[in-house]
């Protein structure tokens, strides 16, 4: 498995620079993997990278991207559960993009 | 993300049409691959707007039993999911009643809601279905 220097820690990434071990995850480490998505993080950014850590925490998986929108406009309202607002904020995509750098492995049903 | 069919071209025909898609489970959440990889499959097939159930027959009912511990044997707990096929508009999930009752089970001891029925009226289930997928 590759590895990453973080704050001089290696910590380990799949080939498509997710982490392998969510217990590596903080803040600098989502500083870090956004960056390297090119994703200035906003406060908006890390209110969507907190929801899909809660989530994963409840339920284990990352969401698909249809069911990371129905579930913010649940929690957040519609003004931010849609594709707009979150691909303005992720624009490669926000289950994708989002869930890299909330440490989380990528969304189960992402062809 | 979107391109689910991998850039293939569809038919028309092929286009938009929906199929009853039952997956059977039949098997303990531990010890083999099946029931992980038959909920990987069913999340996946949300995708493709299909209609969708879950049956749990069997052994394959102690995959939504609640309070799974699997620290001992060093296995991810993955039943937290099953309470996500919600939000995935999966929510035909069907339980056989014996099987159920030979494992000193009720309803209340499992983690989803699900409608529970007989042997019987599960066959007729299947039978209903344009494929049915067994794990």
């Amino acid at each position: 498995m590759p590895t990453v220097n973080i704050a001089g820690k290696d910590i380990e990434v799949d080939e498509e620079g997710y982490l392998t071990n969510l217990a590596d995850w903080n803040e600098e480490v989502a500083a870090y993997l956004a960056k390297e998505e090119k994703v200035e993080m906003t406060d908006s950014h890390w209110e969507v990278v907190n929801f899909l850590r809660e989530y994963y925490n409840e339920y284990q998986i990352a969401p698909a991207i249809r069911v990371l929108t129905k579930a913010i406009a649940k929690k957040l309202g519609p003004d931010k559960g849609n594709n707009k607002y979150l691909y303005e904020l992720f624009p490669y995509g926000p289950a994708k993009q989002a869930c890299k750098i909330a440490g989380l492995p990528k969304p189960t049903g992402c062809i | 993300m979107s391109d689910v069919t991998g850039g293939i071209d569809m038919d028309d025909e092929t286009e938009g049409v929906v199929k009853k898609f039952m997956f059977l489970n039949r098997k303990a959440p531990y010890g083999t691959i099946y029931a992980l990889e038959a909920l990987e499959v069913v999340l996946i097939s949300a995708a493709f707007d299909q209609d969708v159930s879950l049956a749990f027959v069997d052994d394959g009912v102690y995959q939504i039993v609640k309070g799974q511990h699997t620290k001992g044997i060093d296995q991810k707990n993955f039943s937290p999911t099953y309470r996500a096929l919600e939000g995935y508009d999966i929510e035909k999930l069907y339980v056989e009643k014996e099987s159920l009752e030979a494992r000193g089970l009720t309803e209340e001891d499992l983690l989803v809601d699900v409608q529970v029925v007989d042997s019987a009226a599960m066959a007729n289930l299947m039978a209903e279905q344009d494929v049915v997928i067994s794990f």
